[in-house]
């Protein structure tokens, strides 16, 4: 395989420690090596900023729900659509880009692994299918286990190790990389037409609390020793005095500690915290609960955030927390999918403006400022959009910008409406502090990867792991004349490698490499009641048979990546 | 029209914003696609003239057998287009400004989003009129539209704003999901006229044969529409949607048929 050079450039690399000294990285053979031979292909990074490929913890861009979501907004595609050309297939889609344009949007700006952030279990295949049609990115996706029955009638009688046989099950069946809980017991509640608003309410017919979900899935995910901690949507998302809820969650990881071979340090994986931050009692007197939620994350260092920045754009939500998708339309009243729900889980798909405008919506900007900026540790604090609900993904560059320029966060407080709104309902306005180059790499890249148990294979420059490189135009020397140069630098890279193959050259897609599906398999000891659990409810429940349930084959995972768990005992 | 397609034309690039500042050399080079071929005007069109410095100086006229060309005046913002014939979809669609006529008949989805400026249709439109494009829920919010002939159906979807007359029938589904504007029809509708309509305004002089149920009698008023004065019967709904409020009064929207 060819070898490269990369000289001259200004390495940032939390794994290694280096902080832009200007090093030569080498590649052979798909990793990144101490040397490389005279004829290796010399790519000159002179004033550059090298960092790894970037890793996104948590979108959803593979799947049912995903899909609809194309499906019910042709208006999406509107104008936003590309022609074949050269290397890249036709691709639409603003806030739901179609899976080719995915994978080149991704990689353009310098991304090479993405997690799918909830897999519906029985459309695994359809799951994917579309992760087949995404290219150049590796790729996961996390089965939602908060609202399964088997998981339910076992954590009730707290069987830590029936609970954790089932997840092995389900994670090699749905070539599944973690698990994920949305709306523990309330998006089963939902098939009643119900919720669950705090951890205490027990789920309809279960007699189950979200809290004892929580605690017995993070016990199981730690029994079975899995790369990734446990992934949670907490109850009560998007509701005005949220903030309680979410620190009741926060605190069911009180004394847990990780058990894994991974390099994993955390327990539970707290996603878009911004949608989980708010204070006040109604939409009136909203406010940001940034602080507190902060405060308690920066003190208890088994748990990690990502961020869920909003982008001030039109896009389109959806999530599995079905009852807030229904909420939401009755809110926005504009049209609303409801689907996915069997079985183990539900979904919702509604559009929605986050208008500069509004106060509410500039409220939740500031909130996705506060939030990173207000974290200590940049290790345990990862930046997303939750693409799409808060926003595209393809405006990471912008939130780069905004948390790296207090004068771009300056100039976008001053276009609000109510902006005195924002400022009094926030601490945005007394924020100073601008990401670095450094800091932004632990967000981005080895902070992801490290709690996604990848911390050994990507995320790092360090010789031996993947060659996943992004090569911006962006000289660290240099003082920054114009914060736009920041979006503009990060929005297309001047090089990305993925598993040693140049993908992206001056912005454009110029190979498609070989793009993994990364999976956990996990070997646990034979549990015959949990298997004869699992067939009597598809003879009595499921509406096809356990044959056409799995993914398997070159169809669904035409390259497969299994991350070997040995949760076995003696 | 030198050259008719075999397929559709895709022309969105026949508006006086795109001619603006070009000579009959230059618009000859502009891109056209015949279904998936990317083409140029020239190829299809004989050009005879100059465009104006800006759009709002140039006059287009489309001669010759444009049934098969979609998307003339899109996006218009300024100036003058009349296409002398019939033409087929999205004429004048997101148009902002300017005047266009079609002395012919229109096909499907002509000003559709319309935002402002002025279509007249001397012959029949197709259906989705002045509609929101598919799937949207913002339509046409500002300007004119005059159809000397009949329209089609689903005319004025989720209508916000700007005007609408008819001189002829519709078809089913006027004004769904419309939350402003104006329609006139000087004749007929069938039914499934103003079906979740939140806001805005129907006129019609001629015959509904089946109402929509969500919409309320609201007893008769003395009222004088383009140029006639008559008595209509009012009604107020769509009863079955939400109603908004503007300063403390529940908003309907408004349905007259003259008596």
């Amino acid at each position: 395989m060819s070898e490269y050079i990369i000289k001259n450039g200004n390495v940032f690399d939390p794994v290694q420690g280096i902080k832009g000294d200007k090093k030569d990285i080498a590649i052979k053979d798909g990793k990144i090596a101490d040397k490389v031979s005279s004829s290796a292909k010399v790519i000159d990074a002179k004033g550059m900023t090298v960092m790894a490929g970037a890793v996104e913890i948590h979108a959803h861009i593979a799947g049912p729900k995903v899909n609809l979501g194309r499906i019910y907004r042709p208006e999406d595609k509107l104008f936003t659509c590309t022609p074949t050309k050269g290397m890249e297939r036709m691709g639409g889609g603003a806030s739901i880009p179609t899976t080719f344009k995915t994978g080149y949007e991704y990689a353009k700006m310098g991304y090479t692994t993405a997690m799918e952030a909830a897999m519906p279990p029985m459309f695994s295949r359809h799951v994917h299918e579309e992760i087949r049609d995404t290219p150049i990115i590796d790729e996961g996706a996390f089965p939602v286990f908060g609202n399964n029955w088997f998981v339910l009638e076992y954590l009730k009688n707290h069987e830590i190790e029936n609970t954790a046989a089932y997840i092995a099950w389900m994670l090699r069946v749905t070539k599944g990389y973690a698990v994920k809980v949305v709306n523990p017991g309330g998006t089963e509640a939902w098939a009643w037409g119900l919720n669950c608003l705090s951890v205490n309410d027990p789920v309809p017919y279960f007699d189950i609390t979200p809290a004892e979900i929580v605690k017995g899935l993070i016990e199981a995910n730690e029994y079975l020793g899995l790369p990734h901690s446990m992934h949670i949507h907490p109850n009560n998302l998007g509701n005005p005095g949220c903030y309680q809820t979410t620190l009741d969650t926060l605190k069911l990881a009180e004394g847990m500690k990780a058990n894994n071979k991974f390099g994993r340090e955390s327990v539970m994986h707290l996603t878009h915290s911004q949608f989980h931050s708010y204070k006040g009692t109604n939409w009136g007197d909203f406010e940001s609960g940034a602080k507190e939620i902060t405060d308690y994350v920066n003190k208890n260092k088994n748990i990690t955030i990502d961020t869920g920045n909003v982008t001030l754009d039109e896009t389109t939500t959806m999530t599995a927390d079905g009852p807030f998708e229904h909420h939401l339309t009755g809110l926005n009243n504009l049209k609303w999918a409801n689907c996915d729900v069997e079985l183990e889980t539900a979904a919702g798909v509604v559009p929605y403006i986050y208008s500069p405008n509004i106060s509410v919506c500039a409220i939740q900007w500031a909130i996705g400022m506060e939030i990173p900026l207000m974290m200590k540790d940049p290790m345990r604090c990862y930046i997303t959009t939750d693409h799409p609900n808060a926003g595209p993904f393809t405006r990471y560059p912008r939130v780069i910008k905004w948390l790296m320029s207090k004068k771009a966060r300056d100039t976008q407080v001053n276009a609000f409406k109510h902006k005195d709104k924002v400022l009094s309902q926030t601490s945005i306005g007394s924020l100073d502090k601008e990401l670095s180059l450094y800091e932004l790499a632990q967000m981005t890249r080895a902070g992801p990867a490290k709690t996604l148990g990848l911390g050994g294979m990507c995320g790092g420059l360090k010789p031996g792991m993947d060659a996943d490189i992004a090569v911006y135009n962006f000289n660290p020397d240099k003082p920054v004349a114009d914060p736009e140069d920041i979006e503009k630098a990060f929005s297309r890279c001047a090089y990305t490698f993925k598993s040693g193959v140049e993908v992206v050259r001056n912005g454009e897609i110029v190979s498609l490499g070989n793009k993994r599906t990364l999976w956990v398999n996990v070997k646990v000891n034979d549990n015959p009641q949990v298997m004869r659990d699992i067939n009597e409810k598809f003879l009595k429940y499921y509406s096809m048979t356990q044959n056409n349930y799995e993914a398997l084959g070159h169809h669904f995972v035409p390259n497969p990546y299994a991350l070997e768990v040995d949760a076995t005992r003696v | 029209m030198k050259n008719p397609p075999a397929l559709y034309l895709e022309a969105d690039t026949i508006t006086p914003d795109t001619f603006a500042g070009k000579t009959a050399a230059q618009i000859a080079e502009l891109p056209v696609f015949e279904g998936n071929t990317a083409s140029t005007l020239g190829r299809y069109f004989e050009i005879a003239g100059n465009a104006g410095t800006t759009a709002a100086d140039t006059k287009i006229i489309v001669k010759g057998d444009v049934k098969k060309v979609k998307y003339l005046g899109m996006k218009m913002s300024a100036g003058e287009m009349v296409i002398e014939g019939s033409a087929d979809q999205y004429v004048g669609a997101w148009m902002t400004g300017g005047k266009l006529l079609a002395k012919g008949n229109v096909e499907a989805f002509a000003a559709t989003a319309m935002k402002g400026g002025e279509l007249i249709i001397e012959g029949n439109a197709g259906n989705y009129l002045g509609a929101a494009y598919r799937g949207d829920w913002r339509g046409m919010s500002g300007g004119k539209i005059l159809v000397k002939g009949n329209a089609g159906s689903d005319i004025g979807m989720y209508m916000t704003g700007g005007e609408m007359v008819i001189n002829g029938n519709v078809d089913v589904h006027l004004m769904t999901h419309a939350e402003g504007g104006k329609t006139i029809v000087k004749g007929n509708a069938p039914s499934k006229v103003g079906g979740q309509m939140v806001d805005g305004t129907i006129f019609i002089f001629g015959s509904i044969d089946t109402m929509m149920p969500g919409f309320k009698p609201n007893g008769e008023v003395e009222l004088e529409v383009e140029g006639v004065k008559a008595t209509f019967a009012h009604y107020i709904g769509d009863m079955g949607e939400r109603h908004k409020k503007k300063k403390g009064a529940i908003v309907y929207a408004n349905l007259y048929k003259k008596i």
